[in-house]
């Protein structure tokens, strides 16, 4: 069947003809600013492309007046190769190598089909890597979920964990880390962000522009079907409503077979120098490739979209624009090339078509079948989207929230409280162990991993003779943002950078996933304004720059919205990764310290959330100075092998810490409660800027005497025992024990009783 | 003169890096096969490393087994040569028929990785004469469709054979029959593992380097031939 579609000239002849503009999203002065820059009414097709490119998740239209921080407060550096703006940033390591890294959202479609919204989070973000000519080499995924025992996080829950394994372990690609959280304020709106990481050589960074009028534009990868059609602005950009149609067909199919067949073609295709510009098909598919790729390059390109190889012969230009189906690529390649390049597809069983060719026209012009069906300037479709400065304003409840003081909570006064209170934290659902979770995706492949879940970052060694390697971290209290969105940005950076330095590795560069409700929303909106302005002078004040990011909106159910989330991601570079610090207890008679000072503070913490369900106050104070005086001591004792063992302290506090050193390796220690601090809050309150570590003790003079040098505090806590035991004492005039049998048991139990 | 150990590539093949690093660090050299180049090259040995080949469509290692390589693979190994294949390896091997048997989806019905523990229970073939009858190691194990299953009677002669290479051990990751975890051919020369050996040469990355010992094994074993 051939339709007739619109076409340009019938724009021009009949630019009366009603358009259903509202029911794709736009609303009417987004629509009369096309009419504008177009002169004329748009063709459907242009319809379609201007609907999904100033979607929200595409244009960042509603957060880009405040995203512009990030660049306006980037600290000086010279370790930034490429920055905010390509598919990802590039950050020198030394050696000649160079990292890209970011993190992106797929909350809506996992949502939707946890198992296939899920997995084609990893696909997307993969390709983003791959697109800057570098190789993939670990992935992480930072997940949100309602709450743990409630029936719809029993559906959500497995089938994102395995659409994350069935995709990533099938790329080979190793799952390093990452979060699980649980929170009611997800249950309609489950977070899954997806961060991807790649290596490459300096002289290997490619980037999305077409040019060189007169190279050739080719589509490679999978063919184009209906999957997905209009996902980026139907799911991502919308608030879902009860009662609504069913969303299932906008989420896209993935097919990781074919995702490892295209890293492998894309990466022997930019290093065999073949390719002039390359960009891969994300969101808006089509449209978004040859709208950026024709910006970015000489102004213009001529397309036949009628050569673009279809599953589904009955798709409609409009659809053939929009759909979302995944692993596609698309690349310029100069014509005397484009054989060696073609060659190289066929040794990897990848289709590939020449759909078109640069011009220097100023136009994208697509045709289907002859006729023109679009012909626009593609700077209007891909960078000159509507900009909103939306209204924000402090919620009224804010006030109230913060008064909300955890003051009145009751403690535990006794020891036996104390003992019972610390084992219901150690099998509560956030701070349970994760390994039902984890250990469905592979962390092996690829033989480079050095660190993984549970240790505080995961660490990849990149080169094999040096040792260089980086380290990675992605977390987030939401709590702590919602207490204070400023403050909770800024307490995002700190834990991420301290997992960080406590492998041993320096803190470099930053990525955020900025997952928040509706931007119509002004509460919403000033805790957007707020966590970006915290997370942009957090930034300044550690020195290290926000490479790149992603905002999720409209993560919400009516009127309800989720905490707001700002997911900050670390990168680090360790030298030899051979000097890796672990979190495990290890050498019977290690001396065991903590860096920094303990204060009371416990309001947003998980013992708050655990035991009494409590949410006020102010979160913890953040002393981003002291985060990095204590960054600068693990990574000094890291590089001298002064420290055998580190660890932060973050969700759960000390005691929590000190469990999870006890059991990644059975190894059990004596830990005293120094003189005047109140044993529940030694243990469970959640001051920052802190890490437990352990030493030789013999160089336990060394490490004071760093510590000190840094201005760092530090305390001799106890002793690593090797017995089957975590004591700590005294706690209210006596000494409290868990045996490490128990608190596994306590620990191990929670996840599986849960979603097996 | 160093031995020459080939490594598959599929389409889709994931730890042929991983089996290729093994190789090296055990004092061998590497060689890439291509899965449509019907050419061994003169390796003095295979391996067959782990993945998704195919993307494991239609069924692990179905489609796989009929690449050109294998044409000219399972005719020397009929002949002789030693071939290991590991995890998606040990699927094509089963498709092939050069083993007996099949693998199937874990009794949990999940992808599993974890460090696991097995018995070496043959030192008599090519690629475990570096290990001791009994010897307790650990290596990586990640499979979603990693349950060995044959029919009774195939049991009972892996089992009286001698040809039950390695068992779980403290835990059976994934329903395989007898706690099977490897087997070899009658003549001993081809050899099927579920666990991943190559990932456990390195003490900074693997849980272990006991899994060195299948690549000490082999290269030892063809210098002295």
């Amino acid at each position: 069947m051939t339709r007739h579609p619109d076409t340009v000239a019938d724009a021009i002849a009949h630019p009366e003809r009603e358009q259903p503009y509202d029911q794709l999203g736009l609303k009417p002065n987004e629509y009369d600013d096309i009419r504008t820059i177009l002169g004329r009414r748009p063709t459907s097709a242009e319809l379609a492309m201007y609907r999904v490119m100033w979607s929200e998740h595409c244009s960042y239209k509603s957060s880009k007046v405040h995203l512009s921080q990030f660049g306006d407060k980037k600290p000086e550096t010279d370790k930034l190769l490429v920055g905010i703006g390509e598919n990802a940033g590039v950050v020198d390591i030394g050696q000649g190598w160079a990292v890209t890294f970011k993190v992106e959202s797929h909350n809506h479609p996992s949502y939707v089909e946890p198992y296939q919204g899920a997995a084609t989070g990893i696909g997307g973000i993969v390709r983003d890597i791959i697109s800057m000519g570098a190789r993939p080499v670990a992935v992480m995924d930072p997940l949100r979920f309602g709450a743990a025992d409630h029936p719809d996080t029993r559906r959500v829950l497995p089938g994102v964990v395995a659409g994350i394994g069935g995709y990533g372990n099938c790329l080979g690609l190793p799952n390093i880390g990452g979060e699980i959280v649980f929170d009611s304020c997800y249950q309609g709106n489950p977070l899954v962000n997806a961060l991807a990481v790649g290596v490459l050589r300096h002289g290997d960074i490619h980037l999305a522009s077409a040019k060189g009028v007169g190279n050739l534009v080719v589509l490679y990868g999978a063919k184009t079907g209906g999957d997905g059609i209009g996902g980026a602005s139907i799911l991502a950009s919308e608030t879902f409503d009860d009662g609504g149609p069913t969303k299932r067909p906008a989420v896209q199919v993935g097919d990781p077979f074919m995702e490892k067949l295209l890293i492998e073609c894309t990466l022997e295709v930019l290093h065999a120098g073949l390719v002039e510009g390359i960009q891969d098909l994300g969101a808006a598919g089509i449209s978004c490739a040859t709208s950026e790729l024709a910006s970015n390059g000489e102004g213009g390109m001529h397309v036949r979209l009628d050569a673009v190889p279809l599953r589904d012969a009955t798709l409609t230009p409009e659809e053939i624009l929009m759909s979302e189906s995944q692993e596609r690529m698309a690349a310029v390649v100069t014509p005397e090339k484009i054989d060696a390049f073609l060659a190289i597809c066929a040794k990897w069983d990848v289709t590939a078509d020449v759909i078109g060719e640069v011009t220097d026209t100023g136009r994208l012009i697509i045709e289907w079948h002859g006729d023109v069906i679009v012909d626009v300037p593609p700077r209007t479709v891909a960078h000159d989207g509507p900009v909103y400065n939306r209204p924000y304003a402090r919620p009224s409840w804010q006030d109230a929230l913060q008064a909300d003081v955890p003051d009145a909570l009751a403690r535990p006064t006794t020891a036996v409280e104390l003992h019972d209170t610390v084992l219901r934290m150690v099998g509560s659902p956030n701070l349970a162990s994760k390994t039902w979770v984890t250990q469905q995706y592979d962390r092996y492949v690829l033989g480079n991993t050095v660190l993984a879940q549970p240790e505080d970052a995961g660490v990849i060694r990149v080169d094999e003779t040096s040792g260089l390697g980086v380290a990675l971290s992605t977390d987030c209290n939401g709590r702590f943002a919602k207490l204070d969105p400023y403050n909770g940005a800024k307490l995002a950076l700190a834990e991420a950078y301290r997992n960080v330095a406590a492998t041993g590795a320096e803190p470099l560069a930053v990525t955020n996933c900025l997952n928040f409700g509706s931007p119509e929303d002004p509460d919403v909106m000033w805790q957007f304004e707020r966590a970006v302005t915290g997370l942009a002078d957090g930034c300044l004040e550690l020195g290290i720059p926000v490479t790149g990011g992603n905002v999720s909106f409209y993560n919400q159910t009516g009127d309800v919205a989720i905490h707001p989330t700002p997911v900050v991601g670390v990168l680090g570079v360790i030298d030899d990764v051979a000097l890796r610090t672990p979190i495990a207890f290890g050498t019977v008679g290690d001396v065991v310290l903590l860096l920094g000072t303990t204060r009371d503070e416990v309001a947003g913490s998980e013992w708050a959330h655990v035991v009494h369900g409590h949410l006020g106050g102010l979160p913890p104070a953040v002393d981003l100075e002291a985060e990095r005086q204590l960054a600068q001591v693990l990574v000094a004792a890291s590089r001298g092998s002064l420290v055998t063992a580190a660890h932060d302290v973050s969700d759960g506090g000390l005691v929590q810490v000190l469990v999870e050193m006890a059991l990644r390796h059975d190894v059990g220690a004596d830990i005293t409660v120094p003189d005047g601090v109140d044993a529940f809050v030694f243990l469970l309150a959640e001051a920052t800027a802190r890490a437990v570590v352990t030493c030789a003790a013999d160089r336990v003079d060394e490490l004071v005497a760093l510590a000190g040098a840094h201005g760092v505090p530090v305390e001799r806590i106890g002793e690593v025992t090797g017995t089957d035991e975590l004591r700590v004492g005294p706690a209210y005039g006596e000494s409290l024990a868990w045996g490490l049998h128990d608190l596994r048991t306590v620990a191990d139990a929670t996840l599986p009783a849960l979603f097996d | 003169m160093t031995m020459r150990i080939g490594v598959v590539t599929f389409p889709g093949s994931l730890d042929d890096r991983d089996a290729a690093r093994a190789v090296r660090i055990a004092g061998g050299e590497a060689v890439a096969l291509w899965h449509g180049d019907a050419d061994l090259h003169a390796v003095d040995a295979v391996v067959l490393p782990g993945g998704f080949s195919y993307g494991d469509y239609l069924r692990c290692g179905a489609i796989a087994r009929f690449a050109p390589v294998m044409g000219a693979l399972i005719d020397a190994a009929n002949g002789g040569l030693p071939v290991l294949g590991i995890c998606n390896g040990f699927q094509v091997l089963c498709e092939s028929h050069l083993l007996p048997g099949a693998l199937v989806r874990n009794d949990s019905l999940h992808f599993v990785c974890r460090d696991q523990r097995l018995r070496i229970e043959s030192t008599t073939t090519p690629w475990t004469s570096d290990y001791t009858v009994g010897q307790e190691i650990v290596v990586p194990l990640k499979n979603g469709e990693g349950g060995y299953v044959a029919s009774e009677a195939v049991l009972d002669e892996l089992e009286g054979e001698g040809r039950v290479v390695a068992r779980y051990l403290e835990l059976n990751p994934n329903g395989s029959r007898r706690d099977i975890a490897g087997i070899s051919n009658a003549r001993g020369n081809v050899v099927g593992l579920m666990p991943h050996p190559e990932h456990a040469v390195e003490a900074l990355t693997g849980p272990t380097t006991d899994g060195l010992g299948f690549f000490t094994s082999i290269l030892k074993g063809l210098v002295e031939a």
